[in-house]
C-alpha cells in the first residue's frame, strides 16, 4: 500500500472559518488505524479544534514519535509540516523546533508508551522546560503498534487480552504533569468529543506547556471488559470535573464572569476559558487544590476529566532564556555573525 | 649550586617540562601565567593538561614544550621537572631525563630514597616562604604556586615585565592582589637568583615568532566557529572533554548575541536530560531551520545514534562535535584518543553514512565548525567536526584567526514562500537536479511545503512506503548524495619531499608529531610523503596518494587502526600496501614514538641506519 487519496467529504452545517477553509483543509491523510481506534476519534477531534480556530494549517507543526498514536498527525491538517520522529523523542525535536521557530503552533500526539515508557524522561523535561505546545497523550493502556503489551500506564488488575492481570503500579501522566509543574493539565476521553474539543482549543492557545491526556481506548488489545482504558469503563466510571469552554480573543465575550472571577480565566492573549461548573472548594489556578481534588476523586475509582490545572501567565521556554522575538531560523546571518572587526579585537584576548 | 651540576648542553628554546601539582590548588593560573610569559617572549611553545577525572586531590600534571623551531607535538623527554606534589615525587623524579632539572619545594626534605645522582635538584623553600609572608592557609597556597613561578623565571630566563604586566592585566578588576603576586613571584625569583647558577642552560631568548598568533584551545575555537557561523541553536549534555565548547559558545553569544539594552538573545542553548535529547533538540531545530549543533564525546555519540540515522534518513541538517576521548565505555574520561573514527562514519542501525571533518588544531577547529554549517546544510544531513581532547582542551599557538565579512552561509537548497508558490508540487524527496540533493521547506512558509517528516520508509514524494522499489530508490539516491560530498570536505593535506620512497598517512591532532616524525626521519636517511585526511567520505586524493606509495604507514590513536580500515573499505586500496603505527594509551602523540615505530618496521637500527639482515629483523618488520 502506498498512498490512498481520501474521498473529499463535505460537512454539512459547517461552513467556512475565518480563513475562508472549510474542515476538510483541516484534514489529513486517510487513516489506517483499525476501525474504532479512539486516535481516530481524537484526531477529528484535532481538526476540528484547529478548525474552529482558524489556524492557518501551515503555521502548524505536528510533532511524533513512534506508535498508533504517532501516526496520526498524518491524518490530520495535511497542509502542515509533520515529524514523525523517533519512539519516545517527540519532546526533544520539539523543543528543538520551537527553539527555531517560536512562531508556529506545535502539537504533538503521544503515545503511552512513547511518554511514560520510552520517553518518560523526556516527557519530563519538556514540561520542566515549559516548551510553548500542546502535548496530547493518547492513552490506551497498552503499546497498541506492538501488538497489545501492557505500557506503563495500565492499572493494576487490567488484564491483558489473554486475560493475565497487570501487577506493577501505573504511572499517571496527570498527576505526573501536575507536580511537574506544567502549566496547563486536562484530561479528555476520544468518547467525548463536545469536552475534548474545547480542551483541544485552549491547549493551543496557551502559551507554555499544556498536557491533555486523552483515555482513547484500543480496540484491538485493550478494550475488554477488565480493562480500565476501555470505552466502557471510561463512560462508566469518567466524572468530569471541570468542564470548559474556550473563547478565543476574537470572539465577543458576553458573559461576565462571576463568582468571584472563578469561573473565567483570561489567557495571556486575552482568550477566555470558561469553567462551566466548578466545585465549590477548587481553584483550578492553584496547582495544590487541583492536585489534591485529583486524587480524591482518583482513589474513588473515578477518571477525572477536565481541564484541571491552569497557569494564565503565559510564560515559556523563551521568556526564561530572553530569546529575541525574531524567530531564530529567520534571522540573517548578518544579524548573528560578529564580523571581522569583533573577531581581531577579540584575538588581542588570546595572546 | 648547591647539588654538583651535572652538563647539560646549550638548549635555548628548545626544551620541555612539566609541573606536577594536586589538582583543585589553583595552579592552573600559574601555568597559565608562564606559559603566556612564554609565548609573549615570542617563543613557539604548547602546554598541555594531564589531568584527572577528578575535582579535587588528585595528580595533575602541565607540561610545556617551548621549540624555536616550531614543533607542537608532546614530548616524553621532560628537561626539568617541578615536583610540587610529593604523591609524586618518585614518578616525577624518574621522568627527569639524565642531566635535567627537578625543582621542589625543601620546606621538607626530600626522601632519600628518591633521589638520583644524574639529575639536578633544586630545592626552593617555597612554603616555608609563603608562610612567612603570607597569611590564611588559602592565600599561602595560591601564592605558592605563583611563587614557584617565579623561580622558573629566574632559572629560565623569563621576561619579569612580561609577567608583572600579565599579573596587572590579570588583577585589573581587584588590584588588591596585584601585590601579594608581585611578591610571590619575587620570592621565588629572588631565591632561585641567589642560590643557583642562572638560568639553566635550558633557557628562553626573546624571540619574534609569535606576534601572529594567539594561544587557543580548540573547543574555544570551534564554539566561535559556530557563533561565525550563524549557529542560533545548540543542546548539550555536560561530558568530559567537549563541555568547554558550549561554556564558550555560550560566553561569545552572551557578548556578541544578546542586545545590550533590551537583554533578548540571538540564541537559543537547551542543556538537556541526556545526550538523546540534546541530539532531538538539534535535529528539531535543524528541521525547523535553524543551524543548530551539539558538542559531546563517545559516550554521547552512542547515546546520540538513533537520532543520528533518523537525521540521515529524513536528511535534516544538523552538526555534531565529537570531541574524542578514551574508550570504550566511560573510558578515561580525561584522556585523549582517536577512537571514534569508526563510529561517526556510519554511525547509527541499518545503512548510514556520514560526513566528518577532521581538525588537526584550534584553527582547524574553528574553520571546520563554519564549514560543518554550510556541509550540513547543503548536504541536508547530519556532519560531524571530529576533534579530541588534545585539541579541544589544551592550549595551542595558532594563528591569528580572521573572519572575511564577505562570507556567505550556504543556506542549500531551501525553498521560499516565493518559489513555493510559483511551483506546481512539491515534492521533498525528488532528485531534481539529479545531483543527488533534494529540495527542503521549512514549516510554516508555504501550505505547499508542507510535507510529512519521517524515519519510516518513504517515496521520493515524502509519503509512507513499504514498497521495495520506492525505498531502494532513496536509498540509493542517499548513497550517492553522501558520496559526492567527498570532493566537498576538506582535501588532504599533503607534503612530499625529495626522494621519498614511503609515506606517512594520519589525522587530526597526530598532524605536529607525524610532521615531526618525518622531519626526524629525514635527518636519518629517510625521506617520507605526509598526508593527513581531512574529511569523510575520502577526497579522491586520498586514494591517489596510498596508490602512489607502496608504503603507508597509518598513524592514529586507536587500538584498532580505525582509519586505516576505513581507508581500505572505503576506497579499495590493495591493504598490503598499508601498515598502522597506533598509539592509545591517552597521552598525546610524540614525534619519537613514531619515527621509532616506523624503524622499527623498516627493520632500521636507530643507529646504523641500514637496513638489518633479515633475519634479524623484527618480527612484523615489512621492508
Ligand atoms: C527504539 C524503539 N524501540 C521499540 C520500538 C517498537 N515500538 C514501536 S511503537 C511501540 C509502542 C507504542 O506504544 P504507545 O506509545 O502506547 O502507542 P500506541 O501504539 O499504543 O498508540 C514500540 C515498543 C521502536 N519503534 N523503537
Ligand atoms: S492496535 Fe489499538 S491503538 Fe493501534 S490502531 Fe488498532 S485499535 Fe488503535
Ligand atoms: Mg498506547
Amino acid at each position: 500500500m502506498t498512498y490512498i487519496p481520501k474521498p473529499a467529504v463535505r460537512h454539512p452545517g459547517l461552513g467556512a472559518n475565518e480563513l475562508g477553509l472549510h474542515m476538510r483543509d483541516y484534514e489529513g491523510t486517510i487513516s489506517t488505524l483499525c476501525a474504532g481506534c479512539g486516535h481516530d476519534s481524537v484526531t477529528a477531534a484535532v481538526i476540528q479544534a484547529f478548525y474552529e480556530l482558524s489556524i492557518p494549517p501551515h503555521r502548524i507543526a505536528k510533532m511524533s514519535g513512534i506508535g498508533c498514536s504517532a501516526k496520526t498527525p498524518a491524518y490530520f491538517v495535511e497542509q502542515a509540516h509533520g515529524f514523525n520522529g523517533v519512539h519516545g523523542r517527540m519532546p526533544a525535536l520539539a523543543t528543538g523546533a520551537n527553539a527555531a521557530n517560536r512562531d508556529l503552533y506545535y502539537i504533538g500526539i503521544s503515545g503511552d508508551g512513547d511518554s511514560l515508557s520510552i520517553g518518560l524522561g523526556q516527557f519530563c523535561h519538556a514540561i520542566r522546560r515549559n516548551v510553548n505546545m500542546l502535548y496530547v497523550l493518547e492513552n490506551n493502556g497498552v503499546y497498541g503498534l506492538t501488538k497489545g503489551q501492557f505500557s506503563a500506564s495500565a492499572d493494576i488488575g487490567s488484564r491483558s487480552k489473554r486475560g493475565v492481570p497487570n501487577k506493577s503500579e501505573p504511572i499517571d501522566p496527570v498527576a505526573l504533569a501536575l507536580t511537574l509543574g506544567a502549566t496547563f493539565v486536562a484530561r479528555g476521553f476520544s468518547g467525548d468529543k463536545q469536552q475534548l474539543i474545547p480542551l483541544l482549543k485552549a491547549g493551543l492557545m496557551h502559551k507554555g506547556f499544556a498536557f491533555i491526556d486523552v483515555i482513547s481506548p484500543c480496540v484491538t488489545f485493550n478494550d475488554h471488559v477488565g480493562s480500565t482504558k476501555s470505552y466502557l469503563y471510561t463512560r462508566h466510571h469518567g466524572h468530569e470535573l471541570v468542564p470548559v469552554d474556550f473563547v478565543p480573543i476574537r470572539s465577543e465575550i458576553s458573559a461576565p464572569s462571576n463568582n468571584g472571577g472563578r469561573t473565567s480565566i483570561t489567557m495571556h492573549d486575552g482568550s477566555m476559558v470558561r469553567f462551566r461548573k466548578v466545585p465549590e472548594d477548587y481553584d483550578p489556578t492553584d496547582r495544590l487544590s487541583a492536585y489534591e481534588h485529583y486524587r480524591s476523586l482518583q482513589n474513588r475509582g473515578e477518571v477525572v476529566t477536565g481541564l484541571l490545572y491552569l497557569d494564565p501567565s503565559g510564560e515559556d521556554m523563551h521568556d526564561d532564556n530572553a530569546t529575541t522575538s525574531t524567530p531564530l531560523s529567520e534571522m540573517s546571518h548578518e544579524d548573528l555573525c560578529p564580523g571581522s572587526e569583533q573577531m581581531d579585537a577579540l584575538m588581542e584576548e588570546f595572546r | 649550586m648547591p647539588e654538583p651540576g651535572l652538563d647539560m648542553a646549550d638548549r635555548t628554546n628548545d626544551f620541555a617540562f612539566k609541573i606536577g601539582t594536586v589538582n583543585g590548588t589553583g595552579s592552573a593560573s600559574a601555568n597559565g601565567l608562564i606559559m603566556q610569559a612564554i609565548f609573549r617572549m615570542g617563543i613557539p611553545c604548547t602546554g598541555k593538561n594531564v589531568f584527572p577525572s577528578n575535582i579535587q586531590g588528585l595528580p595533575t600534571w602541565y607540561e610545556v614544550r617551548v621549540s624555536g623551531d616550531g614543533y607542537s607535538a608532546r614530548t616524553p623527554e621532560f628537561d626539568l621537572i617541578v615536583a610540587m606534589n610529593p604523591a609524586t615525587y618518585e614518578r616525577d623524579i624518574a621522568d627527569v631525563r639524565p642531566g635535567g632539572y627537578l625543582l621542589h619545594d625543601s620546606s621538607w626534605p626530600m626522601a632519600k630514597e628518591f633521589l638520583r645522582d644524574d639529575i639536578n635538584f633544586l630545592g626552593v623553600p617555597l612554603g616555608e616562604m609563603c608562610v612567612r609572608e603570607f597569611k590564611g592557609a588559602r592565600v599561602r597556597i595560591l601564592m605558592k604556586n605563583i611563587a614557584y613561578a617565579g623561580a622558573l623565571a629566574a632559572l629560565l630566563s623569563m621576561d619579569l615585565d612580561v609577567i608583572r604586566r600579565m599579573i596587572r592585566e590579570k588583577f585589573a578588576a581587584k588590584p588588591k592582589l596585584i601585590g601579594s603576586n608581585y611578591k610571590a613571584i619575587e620570592l621565588g625569583y629572588d631565591y632561585a637568583m641567589e642560590h643557583f647558577d642562572c638560568p639553566l642552560p635550558i633557557r628562553l631568548e626573546t624571540m619574534d615568532a609569535t606576534s601572529d598568533h594567539v594561544l587557543m584551545d580548540g573547543n574555544t575555537a570551534a564554539a566561535l566557529g559556530c557563533v561565525f557561523a550563524g549557529a542560533t541553536v545548540g543542546a548539550w549534555y555536560p561530558i568530559t572533554p567537549s563541555t568547554s565548547l558550549m561554556d564558550g559558545f555560550q560566553r561569545f553569544c552572551e557578548r556578541f548575541r544578546k542586545d545590550p539594552e533590551t537583554g533578548e538573545r540571538n540564541f537559543f542553548i537547551a542543556q538537556a536530560e541526556d545526550e538523546l535529547a540534546a541530539a532531538g533538540v538539534v535535529v528539531g531545530a535543524g528541521w525547523a531551520g535553524a543551524r543548530a549543533f551539539t558538542p559531546t564525546s563517545g559516550p554521547g555519540i552512542s547515546l546520540m545514534s538513533e537520532f543520528i540515522g533518523l537525521a540521515y534518513y529524513a536528511e535534516v541538517p544538523s552538526v555534531f562535535v565529537d570531541v574524542q576521548r578514551v574508550g570504550p565505555s566511560t573510558g578515561m574520561p580525561t584522556r585523549t584518543q582517536q577512537g571514534d573514527i569508526a563510529a561517526v562514519a556510519y554511525a547509527s542501525h541499518g545503512d548510514t553514512k556520514h560526513i566528518a571533518l577532521f581538525p588537526a588544531n584550534p584553527e582547524e577547529s574553528f574553520h571546520m565548525a563554519v564549514e560543518a554549517f554550510d556541509l550540513a546544510e547543503r548536504f541536508q544531513t547530519p556532519v560531524f567536526l571530529v576533534q579530541d581532547l588534545d585539541i579541544g582542551m589544551n592550549d595551542w599557538m595558532i594563528p591569528k584567526l580572521t573572519w572575511d565579512d564577505n562570507f556567505a552561509p550556504d543556506r542549500g537548497k531551501v525553498l521560499g514562500a516565493d518559489e513555493l508558490e510559483r511551483i506546481k508540487k512539491f515534492y521533498r524527496y525528488m532528485d531534481v537536479d539529479g545531483d543527488g540533493i533534494p529540495y527542503r521547506s521549512l514549516p510554516g512558509v508555504h501550505p505547499k511545503g508542507a510535507y510529512f517528516t519521517r524515519g519510516s520508509g518513504h517515496t521520493s514524494r515524502g509519503t509512507y512506503t513499504e514498497d521495495a522499489d520506492e525505498y531502494t530508490e532513496v536509498m540509493d539516491r542517499l548513497r550517492k548524495k553522501i558520496d559526492s560530498a567527498a570532493s566537498e570536505v576538506p582535501s588532504p593535506a599533503i607534503e612530499m619531499r625529495e626522494g621519498a620512497g614511503m609515506a606517512l598517512v594520519t589525522i587530526g591532532s597526530c598532524d605536529g608529531a607525524v610532521r615531526e616524525a618525518a622531519d626526524i626521519l629525514e635527518s636519518q636517511g629517510v625521506p617520507v610523503d605526509y598526508m593527513r585526511v581531512r574529511g569523510f567520505p575520502f577526497d579522491p586524493l586520498v586514494r591517489e596518494f596510498l596508490d602512489a606509495h607502496e608504503l603507508n604507514f597509518v598513524v592514529e590513536q586507536n587500538r584498532d587502526a580505525q582509519l586505516k580500515r576505513l581507508l581500505v573499505t572505503e576506497t579499495e586500496v590493495d591493504p598490503a600496501r598499508i601498515h598502522s603505527v597506533l598509539d592509545y594509551g591517552g597521552f598525546p602523540l610524540s614525534a619519537a614514538f613514531v619515527a621509532g615505530e616506523v624503524n622499527e618496521r623498516l627493520g632500521l637500527t636507530p643507529d646504523d641506519r641500514k637496513l638489518r639482515p633479515a633475519a634479524e629483523r623484527p618480527e612484523g618488520a615489512v621492508a
